[in-house]
């Protein structure tokens, strides 16, 4: 076995994140690779919360079903989980998180017991830490210097008892291997890499930072806070940058139009009910020819929905939630480099064509963790595309390519006048019939420049496929495994990281195929309505979910494998 | 500085003759030219309604945005470039009704910028419906047994939300607007000015004869710097004191309390995204 799923469960405020961080960071030192999500349930204290932890030599970056090793922390736990505990899963816990039956036999650990002897309750975490370190079999010695490392950051005085905690575990875990009772049966590491890992959210506020993002102001909702927080912790790094919490999101983003307008780069983080109340906004930006970067993190809805769970039922909310007509950029980041470089060019094309341009994640994309080389900033470039003004400047000037240079207050001697109105090519209220006309047609002709720069699907597999997969946005690694599980020559996956524009390649892609299987998590199966609205394709099946949890890849390639027996 | 160097050859002002715009325009101008603010320097945002219109009007950088949004842009262009003079001016309907939640935080945030309210008591782009400060009882064709709310008092909430300024002025006394728009100005700090400007086509109760009677200015004996002093004048109705009620002397600005302007006073425009920082914040992930 050299693909260990470890999921942690217990209600909410039981410390797993902190086993999650922790343990993560200590796999990966350890020289494995790793991948972490989870599903929360929208509440601070109880419930039933898990954390899946997948531990493997070869790279791993998709949520699975399946449970080798279950730490379950509350009673609720197992029945939580339902099936996905099965007689192979090993669990280990305290007597009577586990409730031994004929089905379940687990190993009972007191964990509770010895982290009062330590002091106090919370050091269980760090116990489960020192057991599982110990069944991986990673060095004793990076597993403590890492504890030690992660308490100092926070409370020093927490660090010593933290050590025995650990220490406490990581005997117990050895006693458990030496009795063969829950071996991890994984190879060593192949080598000590030189990754980094992170999660959605630090990929989206990194890729902004690289993208010379230097205003945000947003208004917290679950689950797309994490990259206002992270931004606002980056002041204390140094980085130049003003984070504010606005009154509401439509505050947010008129302080970020009004920024950009001023010469930042801005943007705004926020989720599907956050997002509703700035549409009538982003139609402003589009009137007034202002950049503006929008992360939406998707969650289930209508309205309150499932706060904290996942879904891409926001697509043809992000597309067409505002009135009028004017061109937008819509990116859905499959991967965590994707994430990155996808927000760092964002900033760089709403500059360049003075359009929104979105990132459109989701719950699971954010909340989700792996390693992966460093991204290089060697390849990426910002421009500044604002022009000094002349004193005849015009901010609406009629262009070939309809993008008119964008000037600020201050820089130069003309003036930038703005209108939400229709205005003429100085910005001045207009109700000329012919203006009004060249002006739409202006604001319009920026979406063919767009068009022509659009990121190309990317194909994963051989090009002379008889089944074409289609997904976009988070669902990349999860379609991508559940394949190479299928493992069939006429197989191949399309994904999309750019969902609007879509990339004139589209249809030559779709024509090739005899069978197109849509994968997606929503009911309506919106990218294939968005498909064939733009080629006219007719997509032949479409697996969906929409229960608020991520696919897994057990049952994106059980239901191929259905689709295709027929 | 000629307040002609903000007028605009040609304009088709869409205002009725007669309203109290014209002479808050004009007056602007005056106060923008004595204090020797060049249009390029100066960047008025609005929202929408008639008095939003205000900055077509003259030669000036704006920002006229969404009905009631004028001040979260206003906000982030002075936090984007602290050397700008910012203006937010718009009617009571835009400031106090849909964008009341705006008014009430920005005095919170208390960002370094002047709100100009033209304050008619009624709907004057829409034609005559009620505005958050119409009289109680007021007739208009939506509202045809008279307005049953109270009207909004955007001075004592001001007062109460501690504002770091807040002034009422007339808009038929140019002389006193001046100066209060002056001080306005010049303060350091979200300075409220609402302007009594009376609608001639839509309101026919608080005119101009009516303004006159029913206000008077606050003279040498009110202290601005004592809040309930200030805040007992806010309330007073028979007569509706006019002038500066209250100023907070020594509150930070928003500006002020931003990090990045601790050290560098340099705009945001001016500044380079230090791309070896990101490399090594990258790599503090390993």
């Amino acid at each position: 076995m050299n693909d260990v799923s470890l999921v942690l469960c217990g209600e909410a405020g039981q410390g797993i994140q902190t086993v999650e961080q922790l343990f993560i960071n200590i796999v990966k030192k350890a020289g494995f690779n790793v991948f972490s999500t989870k599903e929360y349930m929208s509440r601070v204290r109880g419930g039933s919360n898990s954390t899946q932890i997948r531990i493997s030599t070869e790279p791993v970056t998709a949520y699975i079903n399946r449970i080798n090793i279950l730490v379950p922390l509350s009673e609720d736990a197992i029945t939580h989980l339902g099936n996905r505990v099965s007689k192979k899963t090993i669990i280990i816990g305290e007597k009577n998180h586990i409730k031994n039956n004929k089905n379940i036999k687990g190993i009972e650990i007191p964990f509770s017991q010895y982290a009062k002897e330590i002091g106090n309750l919370v050091f269980s975490n760090t116990i489960a830490v020192g057991l599982l370190s110990a069944l991986c079999s990673i060095d004793k010695k990076m597993v403590t210097e890492e504890v030690e490392n992660y308490f100092s950051k926070k409370k020093k005085n927490l660090v010593k008892n933290n050590l025995l905690a650990v220490e406490k575990g990581y005997a117990v875990g050895k006693d458990l291997v030496k009795k063969r009772k829950a071996l991890i049966n994984i190879s060593d590491p192949v080598r000590q890499h030189n990754d980094i890992v992170v999660n959605g959210t630090q990929a989206i506020g990194l890729g902004a930072l690289a993208g010379g993002c230097n205003f945000i102001s947003s208004y917290p909702m679950s689950p797309s806070t994490g990259v206002l927080t992270f931004l606002s912790q980056q002041q204390t790094n140094d980085f130049d940058i003003i984070v504010e919490q606005a009154e509401d999101e439509i505050s947010a983003i008129n302080m970020a139009l009004g920024a950009w307008y001023a010469g930042a780069r801005a943007m705004v983080t926020t989720s599907g009910g956050g997002y509703a109340l700035m549409t009538e906004s982003i139609s402003l930006a589009g009137m007034i020819e202002s950049p503006i970067v929008i992360h939406l993190a998707q969650r289930p809805a209508p309205a309150t929905g499932l706060p904290t769970r996942t879904e891409q039922a926001d697509l043809e909310h992000a597309l067409y939630s505002s009135h009028g007509e004017f061109p937008k950029i819509i990116f859905a980041p499959g991967t965590l480099q994707d994430g990155f470089f996808l927000t760092q060019k964002a900033f760089n094309l709403a500059d360049k064509y003075q359009v929104p341009v979105y990132i459109l994640t989701d719950q699971y994309f954010v909340d989700s963790y792996y390693n992966i080389p460093p991204f290089k900033l060697q390849g990426i470039s910002n421009k500044q595309y604002v022009v000094k003004m002349k004193k005849t400047y015009k901010r609406y000037e009629f262009t070939k390519n309809g993008i008119s240079p964008r000037g600020i207050p201050g820089y130069g001697d003309g003036l930038v006048c703005v209108d939400s109105d229709e205005h003429d090519e100085e910005g001045r209220i207009t109700e000329s019939m012919t203006v009004r006309t060249r002006m739409v047609d202006k604001r319009l002709r920026k979406l063919k420049e767009i068009t022509k720069e659009a990121i190309p699907p990317s194909l994963i597999g051989n090009s002379n496929y008889k089944t074409l997969i289609i997904g976009w946005g988070s669902t990349y690694h999860i379609i991508k495994e559940a394949l190479t599980k299928i493992s069939r020559k006429n197989i191949s996956f399309l994904h999309f990281s750019q969902i609007y524009p879509l990339h004139r390649d589209t249809e030559k892609y779709l024509k090739k195929a005899q069978c197109t299987i849509m994968v997606e998590n929503n009911a309506t199966s919106q990218f294939s309505n968005l498909i064939k609205l733009h080629t006219g394709h007719e997509i032949n099946y479409k697996i969906l979910q929409y229960n608020g949890l991520p696919f897994s890849v057990e049952a994106v390639e059980k239901q191929i494998k259905k689709i295709l027996q027929g | 500085m000629d307040s002609k160097v903000f007028t605009l050859e040609s304009k088709d002002i869409a205002w009725c003759p007669g309203c109290g715009n014209y002479a808050i325009l004009t007056t602007l101008k005056q106060v923008l030219a004595e204090l020797k603010i060049p249009p390029q320097r100066l960047v008025v945002v609005s929202g929408i309604g008639q008095a939003a219109k205000i900055p077509q009007y003259f030669k000036t950088h704006y920002f006229n945005g969404l009905h009631g949004r004028a001040l979260p842009p206003a906000t982030g262009i002075k936090a984007a470039n602290p050397h700008l003079t910012v203006i937010a001016e718009s009617g009571d309907g835009d400031m106090y009704g849909e964008g009341g939640n705006h008014f009430i935080h920005t005095i919170r945030r208390n960002p370094d910028i002047t709100n100009i309210i033209h304050n008619n008591m009624v709907y004057g782009l829409t034609k005559g419906q009620a505005s958050p400060t119409s009289d109680f009882g007021f007739r208009t064709p939506v509202q045809i047994n008279g307005v049953k709310m109270e009207p909004f008092n955007p001075i004592a909430v001001a007062i109460a939300l501690d504002a770091s300024f807040v002034a009422r002025a007339f808009a038929g006394d140019s002389k006193q607007t001046k100066e209060i728009l002056k001080a306005a100005i010049t303060h350091k700090g979200y300075a409220v000015v609402d302007i009594f400007q009376p609608c001639v086509t839509f309101n026919k109760d608080n005119t101009y004869e009516w303004i006159k009677e029913h206000t008077y200015y606050l003279d040498a004996s009110h202290d601005p710097t004592n809040r309930i002093e200030a805040f007992s004048k806010s309330l007073e109705h028979e007569k509706l004191p006019l002038g500066i009620f209250y100023i907070k002397k020594g509150k930070k600005t928003f500006e002020e309390n931003l990090k990045i302007y601790k050290k560098n006073k340099k705009p945001l425009y001016q500044r380079q995204v230090n791309v070896s920082k990101v490399s090594h914040l990258i790599t503090a992930n390993k």
